[in-house]
């Protein structure tokens, strides 16, 4: 916690420098079928109060029942964070009010959660990386959903979502910067989603964050934290973060204090605000729920758990790098998802690493960003791209024909090696064709070559025109070294 | 252990009771009495006693990850005093 410090990553106030010291809880959707306790649908979007059982609703003498593959999810996701996992775990009940919540408490795990200490290896852009400590991931309901924008008068209120098992993932404060948070962020989410355990979808509320912002002069002890709720975007995790360490910077330089407090970031206005009204609800008077029987299970269940773990994020990038010779910044680029790294692997396997990965990189997900597709929707097939490849590398096309092939491929599909010959796009190697269309230039271009003599980067122009000649077929290399020759070019 | 006016009134509004201020009084006395009784318990020597969190010695029961319910938003609903298009109604809440 009192690492030295980067001076890079203070934030200038009026008066000092501050450091900003960030500690996350996420809220991820356990992947499941069925609800926590009840045998109710997960599935988003059903119509109000649809997906709800009579135990999510809290009617009178309902009593919960653990959904066994949430407990399993649960300890997959601790065993992707290298964490303890509790053979022995208490479910409590956290007491408040609220319409949303029908039970007037949430099943919640307090003093023993199912996973302890845990911790993620999380790269920056900067090649640097960071590993961020996890104290604990526990079990737990997830509440209602209120509508206030239905009425003047009334809030409306839907249960579908109540009764949803959520992984609480509480992070140490080991955050130094919003782009340390964000990228915390994004790698839980890569793990989550690799094990399956959470879908990761952001937009339909699957993770969201609580985040604890605090701000000290470095190497002075912590400072008083503000915890800003729901915040349901990475881009806005890191606003909220800047947003609420500035306004406690401007608060502190002016000699004031800051009121621990729940706050809320409205991305809007750019600015967090203080929830008042949940301020007397923090005695949630938690106690042991009744209902429920402690969680228990035996090490031979977490470990045929460990056996059926997918190969993780962390260990996927190491293999990247060595068994392709990819660059660790390609690597995490491709790893970055799981179909994405199946991708590649399709396209890599029994061809060159590099060239696969710069195609995959640059001009697959290029093309995909810029239409706003996911890999798995991808008009390309990893083995149409594969032949293409095969093809640049046999000497069949030029790089340079090979985007255009990429594009056909992309709009009209078809067999890669079939449409090459169908539609004479094969490279041009016969060095007498090539011959006839240099002759034809320089002679056409006596003025050109005299100026060639004296200032060889006029080759590039010869090449262009060769190029233009041959329609783009004709071998950069032996065009070059055909010009080079008759010009007098050394 | 004992609890003070104070104390009563937020216990009662916690757990969102209407409490007027004069049941606080007997209220008191009622709750301290049961915390009276209940802390007999505390002279009983507990050192190295594991808490029991059950009377029979049995696992948990769990459910299968199946879809066996929902579908009656009708019936879930049918009890609120409001309702509209299958939600329930309550005053506005707001943040």
């Amino acid at each position: 916690m009192n690492a030295p410090v980067d001076p890079k990553k203070l934030i200038k106030g009026g008066l000092h420098d501050w450091e900003v010291i960030v500690g996350m809880e996420i809220h991820a959707q356990v992947s499941s079928r069925a609800k926590l306790f009840s045998g109710a649908s997960t599935e988003f979007g059903a119509e109000p109060n649809d997906h709800v059982s009579l135990v999510d609703a809290a009617m009178p003498g309902m009593l919960p029942v653990i959904n066994a593959e949430c407990v399993a999810q649960a300890v997959r996701t601790g065993l992707g964070l290298k964490a303890q996992i509790n053979l022995r775990s208490v479910f409590d009940r956290k007491n408040y009010f609220y319409p949303d919540l029908p039970q007037g408490y949430q099943i919640s795990q307090y003093k023993d959660p199912i996973v302890g200490e845990g911790e993620v290896l999380v790269d920056m852009a900067d090649g640097t990386s960071i590993t961020v400590g996890i104290e604990r991931l526990h079990l737990e309901q997830d509440a209602g959903k209120s509508l206030h924008d239905q009425d003047p008068t009334r809030s409306f209120v839907d249960l579908n979502r109540s009764g949803v098992a959520l992984m609480e993932i509480v992070s140490r404060p080991d955050l130094r910067s919003s782009e340390e948070a964000k990228a915390y962020v994004t790698k839980l989410r890569t793990i989550l989603r690799y094990l399956g355990t959470c879908d990761g979808d952001m937009e339909k509320g699957s993770l969201r964050a609580d985040v604890n912002v605090s701000v000290r002069r470095p190497g002075e002890p912590l400072g008083t934290r503000c915890e800003i709720k729901n915040v349901n975007s990475i881009r806005f995790i890191g606003q909220a973060i800047e947003t609420e360490a500035r306004r406690q910077i401007a608060i502190l330089e002016d000699g004031g204090t800051i009121d621990q407090e729940t706050r809320l970031f409205d991305p809007t206005k750019g600015e967090t605000r203080s929830m008042r009204s949940k301020e007397e609800a923090h005695d949630y008077r938690y106690f042991p729920d009744p209902d429920l029987l402690p969680l228990e299970f035996d090490q031979a269940f977490v470990d045929s758990l460990a056996e059926g773990l997918p190969e993780l994020p962390d260990a996927k990038k190491a293999r990247f790098v060595t068994d392709y010779g990819l660059s660790p910044y390609d690597a995490g680029v491709l790893i970055a998802e799981r179909a994405s790294a199946d991708y590649y692997e399709a396209v890599a396997k029994g061809r060159d690493g590099k060239a696969a990965a710069n195609w995959v990189i640059n001009e697959l997900f290029g093309r995909l960003n810029k239409e706003g597709l996911s890999i798995e929707a991808s008009p390309v097939s990893a083995t149409q791209l594969g032949a293409i490849i095969d093809l640049i590398g046999e000497g069949v096309i030029s790089g340079k024909i090979a985007k255009d092939l990429f594009e056909i491929v992309w709009t009209e599909g078809g067999d890669p090696r079939a449409l090459v010959e169908s539609r004479g796009m094969k490279q041009v190697t016969d060095t007498g064709a090539i011959e006839k269309a240099v002759d034809e230039i320089i002679a056409a271009n006596p003025d050109k070559v005299a100026q060639a003599k004296e200032k060889p980067t006029l080759l590039g122009w010869f090449v262009g025109q060769t190029m233009k000649a041959t329609g783009g077929k004709a071998n950069p290399a032996a065009v070059n070294a055909l010009l080079k020759a008759k010009l007098g070019i050394e | 252990m004992s609890v003070d006016e104070k104390t009563v009134r937020r216990i009662a509004h916690l757990a969102r009771i209407a409490v007027t201020d004069d049941e606080v009084g007997p209220l008191q006395g009622e709750l301290n009495a049961i915390l009276a009784f209940v802390e007999q318990l505390g002279t009983v020597d507990v050192s190295g006693v594991e808490p029991m969190t059950s009377v029979t010695p049995m696992a948990m029961k769990k459910r299968e990850d199946v879809v066996t319910e929902g579908g009656r938003a009708a019936d879930v609903v049918a009890n609120a005093p409001e309702t509209e298009d299958n939600y329930f109604l309550v005053p506005k809440v707001v943040e």
